[in-house]
C-alpha cells in the first residue's frame, strides 16, 4: 500500500510539513517495497485551489493514506469520498523517517 | 507557538489585548490578520522592509470598442453585475465576482479579466520583534486568502529570525478570514465582554474554533462592567469546557495607552489590567505543557 | 419633520465595536416611539445582535440559498469542460480514474459549469447559506435579521436578501457589518445616507479615514457620529473638520451608557433626553441627505 507524507524537504531527514495543500514535498512511501519517492508540490505557491490539486497528485499515485499536520475543511469530505485515510500528526518536529518507522509498526 | 486572538464581536478590545500580548516578551512575530481594519501598525509604527502586492482575484471589464451591446452576457450573470448603458454594457466592479462566465459567453470577445490588486502586505521590524500585516483594498472579497499570506509570511519570519512566538490579531466575525486566522494554530484565545451580545458571539466563535479541534480559551475583558453577565459567561464556559484564562478590569487607561501609541503593558506595566494580561498569558503557556 | 418616506440609512463603521448597533437600535427606537413606521435590518450577518434589544415575535423565517451543481454521472463523459470553466476550483476532476466531484464549500454558484456542460450532466440544487428572519416588535415596527450559517464563505448573499426583504416605502435603517470589504459595500450600496460611527482614538481615526475614502469613491452622502467622546484625543475632530464632514452627534463616554447598553436596555427608552437627540439626528440626516459635496 502507498502512503503520502507531507514533507518540508526532499530527504527522509526532513520534518513533516504541517500543511497539506501547501506543503513543500510529498513523500510517496510504499509499505510493501519500502521505496520512497519525493515529489515537489507543484501547487504550493498557487493562489488558490492548492488543496484539491494536492488531492489529485496523491490520488494519481494511488496512495490510500495521507500523513500531514492538518487537512482543510473542504478537503476532508473529498478524501473521505475517495476512501483515502487522513492521519493527523500534531508534532511538526517529526522527521519523515520517524513517520515511516511509525507506519511500519 | 502560534496564538490566535479573535472575538466574534468587534470592540471587545481584541486589538489592545493582542498588542499587550505582543509586548510581553522582547521577541515575537506579530501578525495583524484583521486585514479589513488593520491597526497594530498605528501603535507600533513598524519599519517597513518589504511591501508585496496582493491579487485577490479578477474582475471582468468590457471593451467599449468591441462591445455591440447585444446583451447576451446580461442574463448569464448571477451576481447582477452587468447592466446596459448608452456606451455598451457595463460591469460593476463592486458586484463582479470574477467567475468569467460573461467573458466565455461573449460572442465578440469584448470582455476581458483584469487583476484586482489594490491590496498590500507589509513586513518589517518593530520594537518587540517582527511584524507582518495585510491591508485589504475596499470592497475586496478574498480576505481569507490575504490572511493566509500574512500567516505564511509570519511563519517564515519566525523561522528566519529564530522567534518562537507568533501572535495573531484576528478579524471579527466567524467567516472565512476568521477560519483562515485560526486553522493550524496552537491556541485560540477568544476575547469577550459582559454584554448581552457578548455571550452569543463568544458561542459562535467558540463553535468555529472547536470544530477545528484547536485548544480554545476565553479572556473576559471589562469583566466588572456587569457582574451578572460575567457570571453568565463563566457558567457557559464551564458547561462548554472552555477555560477562562483571565479577567481584565474595565479601565480607560487602555485607551490612554493607545492614544500614546503604546500597549497597556508598555504604558502602565503595574496596572491591574497589565497584571491580569500577564497572568492570562502565563495560563495559556502553562496549558501548552 | 421633513418628508422622509423610503429613505435607507446605513449605520456603519470601519472598526468593530464602535457603537454601530447602539446607534442603529436607538435611532430605530426613537422613531418607533414617535409612531413613525420604520424597519431595522440587521446586516451584520456573521454576528447579528440587534434583536437582543427588543421584545419581539417571530413572524417568518426564510432560508437563503445558493445554487450548487450536481453532476449526473450517467450522462457525464468526463470531458473536463466544467472543471475548466470553474474559476473557484470547486469541481474536482481526475481524468485517469474517471472521477468528478463538486466541492460545495468552494462553489460561488455562478453557473459557469452548467453552461460548460454540453451533455446535460449538470443539474443544480439549493445549498443553504443562512436565514432571513422577520420579527414584529411591540412597537409595531419590523426587525429583519440576516444570519449566516457557520462555515459559509461569505455573508454577502444573506445580506443582500435581508435588504431586499425591507419594503421601499418606509424608512429603513441598516445595521452594517464592520470593515470596508465586500459585506460592508453591499450594505452601503442601496443606502441613501450613511452614518459612520467612530471613536476619538488612533484606531478609530485610521478606520474612519479608510471608510471615508471608500464612501467617496461610491459617491455616497454621509456624516459622522463620535461615540465615547471625551476619551482619547482630538485627531478625529481635526480630521472631520479639515475634510468638511458633517458631525451628526456626539455620544459622551460614560460608564452608565456602556452598562445600560451591555444589559440590553435602550438608552432612548429610559432617557427622554436621548430620544430627543436621536430624533434630531434623524432630522439632520434628512436635511443632509443628497448632499454629497463633502469634498474640499
Amino acid at each position: 500500500m502507498k502512503v503520502a507524507i507531507t514533507s518540508t524537504g526532499n530527504s527522509p531527514d526532513a520534518t513533516l510539513d504541517p500543511r497539506f495543500g501547501r506543503c513543500s514535498y510529498f513523500v510517496i512511501y510504499d509499505t510493501q517495497s519500502g521505496s520512497t519517492e519525493f515529489i515537489p508540490n507543484p501547487a504550493r505557491e498557487a493562489e488558490d485551489g492548492a488543496g484539491p490539486e494536492a488531492v489529485k497528485l496523491v490520488a494519481s499515485r494511488n496512495a490510500k493514506k495521507i500523513v500531514s499536520g492538518e487537512f482543510g475543511l473542504k478537503i476532508k469530505p473529498l478524501l473521505d469520498s475517495m476512501k483515502i485515510q487522513m492521519i493527523v500528526v500534531k508534532d511538526p518536529g517529526k522527521r519523515v523517517s520517524e513517520i515511516i518507522e511509525m507506519l511500519n509498526h | 507557538m502560534e496564538i490566535s486572538i479573535i472575538s466574534g464581536k468587534g470592540g471587545t478590545g481584541k486589538s489592545s489585548i493582542s498588542a499587550a500580548f505582543a509586548t510581553l516578551s522582547s521577541d515575537v512575530v506579530l501578525a495583524d490578520c484583521d486585514v479589513d481594519a488593520s491597526n497594530q501598525h498605528i501603535l507600533f509604527k513598524p519599519k517597513h522592509e518589504e511591501e508585496q502586492e496582493f491579487t485577490g482575484g479578477q474582475k471582468a471589464l468590457t471593451d467599449p470598442e468591441s462591445c455591440t451591446n447585444c446583451g447576451i452576457c446580461v442574463p448569464y450573470c448571477r451576481f447582477d453585475a452587468i447592466s446596459f448603458s448608452d456606451n455598451g454594457v457595463i460591469i460593476s466592479e463592486t458586484l463582479c465576482d470574477g467567475c468569467q462566465l460573461c467573458k466565455r459567453v461573449c460572442p465578440h470577445q469584448a470582455i476581458k479579466m483584469v487583476d484586482y490588486n489594490k491590496s498590500r502586505m507589509y513586513t518589517g521590524s518593530f520594537r518587540n520583534g517582527r511584524m507582518v500585516y495585510g491591508q485589504l483594498a475596499p470592497g475586496e472579497e478574498n480576505s481569507g486568502k490575504l490572511v493566509n499570506l500574512v500567516r505564511d509570511k509570519a511563519k517564515k519570519q519566525a523561522k528566519l529570525h529564530n522567534i518562537d512566538t507568533i501572535i495573531i490579531d484576528g478579524p471579527p466575525g466567524i467567516g472565512c478570514p476568521v477560519i483562515s486566522s485560526i486553522t493550524g494554530t496552537d491556541h485560540v484565545l477568544i476575547v469577550t465582554e459582559p454584554c448581552l451580545s457578548g455571550l452569543i458571539d463568544l458561542a459562535r466563535a467558540a463553535e468555529v474554533s472547536q470544530s477545528f479541534g484547536i485548544k480554545t480559551s476565553v479572556l473576559i475583558n471589562k469583566f466588572d462592567l456587569d457582574q451578572n453577565l460575567t457570571t453568565d459567561i463563566e457558567e457557559w464556559c464551564y458547561k462548554n469546557q472552555l477555560e477562562i484564562v483571565g479577567f481584565i478590569p474595565f479601565d480607560t487607561m487602555i485607551v490612554e495607552a493607545m492614544v500614546n501609541c503604546k500597549s497597556i503593558i508598555e504604558w502602565s506595566p503595574d496596572s491591574a489590567v497589565s497584571i491580569a494580561i500577564r497572568d492570562a498569558c502565563k495560563n495559556i503557556l502553562y496549558e501548552k505543557r | 419633520m421633513l418628508k422622509a418616506s423610503g429613505i435607507k440609512i446605513t449605520i456603519a463603521s470601519g472598526k468593530g465595536g464602535t457603537g454601530k448597533t447602539f446607534v442603529a437600535t436607538n435611532l430605530f427606537q426613537s422613531l418607533s416611539m414617535e409612531r413613525i413606521p420604520v424597519t431595522l435590518v440587521d446586516c451584520d450577518a456573521e454576528t447579528p445582535n440587534a434583536k437582543l434589544f427588543f421584545k419581539s415575535k417571530k413572524e417568518s423565517t426564510r432560508e437563503v440559498t445558493q445554487k450548487v451543481p450536481v453532476i449526473d454521472e450517467s450522462h457525464c463523459t468526463y470531458c473536463g469542460k466544467c472543471h475548466e470553466y470553474c474559476n473557484y476550483h470547486a469541481i474536482f476532476f481526475l481524468p485517469q480514474s474517471q472521477m468528478i466531484k463538486v466541492i460545495e464549500e468552494l462553489c460561488h454558484g455562478c453557473g459557469a459549469c452548467l453552461v460548460a456542460c454540453k451533455y446535460g450532466a449538470i443539474l443544480e440544487k439549493d445549498s443553504e447559506l443562512g436565514t432571513i428572519t422577520r420579527y414584529s416588535l411591540t412597537n409595531h415596527n419590523t426587525l429583519i435579521e440576516s444570519r449566516m450559517h457557520t462555515g459559509v464563505y461569505s455573508p454577502v448573499q444573506v445580506i443582500k436578501k435581508g435588504i431586499k426583504e425591507a419594503t421601499d416605502q418606509i424608512i429603513t435603517i441598516l445595521d452594517a457589518p464592520p470593515g470596508t470589504s465586500c459585506p460592508f459595500i453591499h450594505t452601503v450600496l442601496k443606502a441613501d445616507y450613511v452614518v459612520l460611527v467612530t471613536e476619538p482614538t488612533p484606531f478609530g481615526l485610521s478606520n474612519l479615514k479608510q471608510t471615508v475614502d471608500t464612501l467617496r469613491l461610491m459617491e455616497k452622502s454621509f456624516g459622522v457620529i463620535i461615540n465615547r467622546a471625551g476619551l482619547g484625543n482630538d485627531e478625529v475632530y481635526n480630521y472631520i473638520k479639515q475634510e468638511n464632514i458633517k458631525l451628526l452627534l456626539e455620544i459622551p463616554f460614560q460608564r452608565e451608557i456602556a452598562s445600560t447598553y451591555s444589559r440590553g436596555t435602550l438608552l432612548t427608552e429610559i432617557e427622554p433626553e436621548w430620544k430627543k437627540k436621536f430624533l434630531s439626528l434623524f432630522d439632520t440626516i434628512i436635511k443632509e441627505n443628497g448632499n454629497i459635496n463633502h469634498q474640499r
